[in-house]
């Protein structure tokens, strides 16, 4: 089974992404949405090392709600500061200590700090153990990473390293 | 009624994007002028985005393609803006934040 489908969330997301593009639903399309993310993941497994996986779905849709959410106010928030008084800013680099150890974890970590206004990740440390975020307006640097913390990376967690 | 929806949608949408590129003048540092384009611009290319899905739903069949557009710059706007922010610190571009200390051999400013 593992070696005949190596990816099979891959091999769905392939499938639904070419749906997308064709833009059109038919059974032809399904089928040939299916045959390329079956036999695409054969030529790119050199570059997914463990097949991924996720144990909570229920939290990984709260999740993506969440971060749509902070989108959406943290735009705001950005649009008034760029409004106001750019002098009055007070930006700042923290540091956030990671407890998350695998790759995509990490990286979809980096990705959500900068996706939601008003921080981006700057630079992961070597060792794996720590992110540099720019914040655009910190009131308390403390509280910033412990929201970060908090809010993304133990959902982020719970998703993708409990298996 | 689709219309006025439509309408409030793009003109959210690029409202959104025109406060992001201001971000671009009015901000004193890189770092802060990063946050401009890659941040409220994303909730002004989502409303362009669902504006167009709207529209083309209307018009005929169901058009959900635009979904690829937002995943795709979702995927890819963090990429780039943490690659120019970690370069920027490469450089030690002048920074109105006090820059992070450095492990290894380079001295932080």
């Amino acid at each position: 089974m593992t070696r005949m489908l190596p990816h099979p969330l891959l091999t769905l997301t392939l499938a639904i992404l070419w749906l997308l593009l064709v833009n059109t639903v038919s059974a032809g399309h399904v089928a040939l949405g299916l045959l390329l993310g079956w036999l695409i993941p054969f030529a790119t497994a050199s570059l997914w090392p463990q097949s991924v996986c996720i144990r909570n779905v229920p939290m990984l849709l709260r999740y993506l709600a969440v971060v749509m959410y902070d989108i959406v106010v943290g735009s705001f928030r950005v649009a008034r500061l760029i409004l106001g008084r750019p002098s009055r800013l007070r930006p700042a680099f923290i540091v956030v200590p990671l407890d998350l150890t695998s790759d995509l974890a990490i990286s979809l970590l980096a990705n959500t700090i900068s996706l939601t206004p008003g921080t981006v990740s700057a630079l992961l440390s070597e060792d794996r153990r720590s992110l540099t975020v720019h914040s655009l307006d910190t009131e308390d640097a403390a509280a910033a990473v412990a929201e970060i913390k908090h809010r993304y990376e133990a959902p982020l967690k719970a998703i993708f390293e409990s298996c | 009624m689709p219309e006025i929806l439509l309408s409030i949608l793009i003109l959210v949408g690029a409202a959104f994007t025109f406060v992001g590129s201001l971000g671009l003048v009015r901000f004193r540092d890189f770092y802060t002028r990063l946050h401009g384009p890659t941040k409220a611009t994303t909730l002004g290319v989502g409303c362009l985005l669902a504006a167009s899905s709207i529209y083309f739903s209307f018009d005929g069949d169901l058009s959900l393609h635009e979904i690829l557009v937002a995943l795709f710059l979702f995927m890819t706007a963090p990429v780039s803006a943490h690659l120019l922010a970690k370069a920027a610190l490469h450089l030690k571009l002048r920074s109105l934040a006090p820059a992070p200390e450095e492990d290894g051999d380079t001295p932080s400013r």
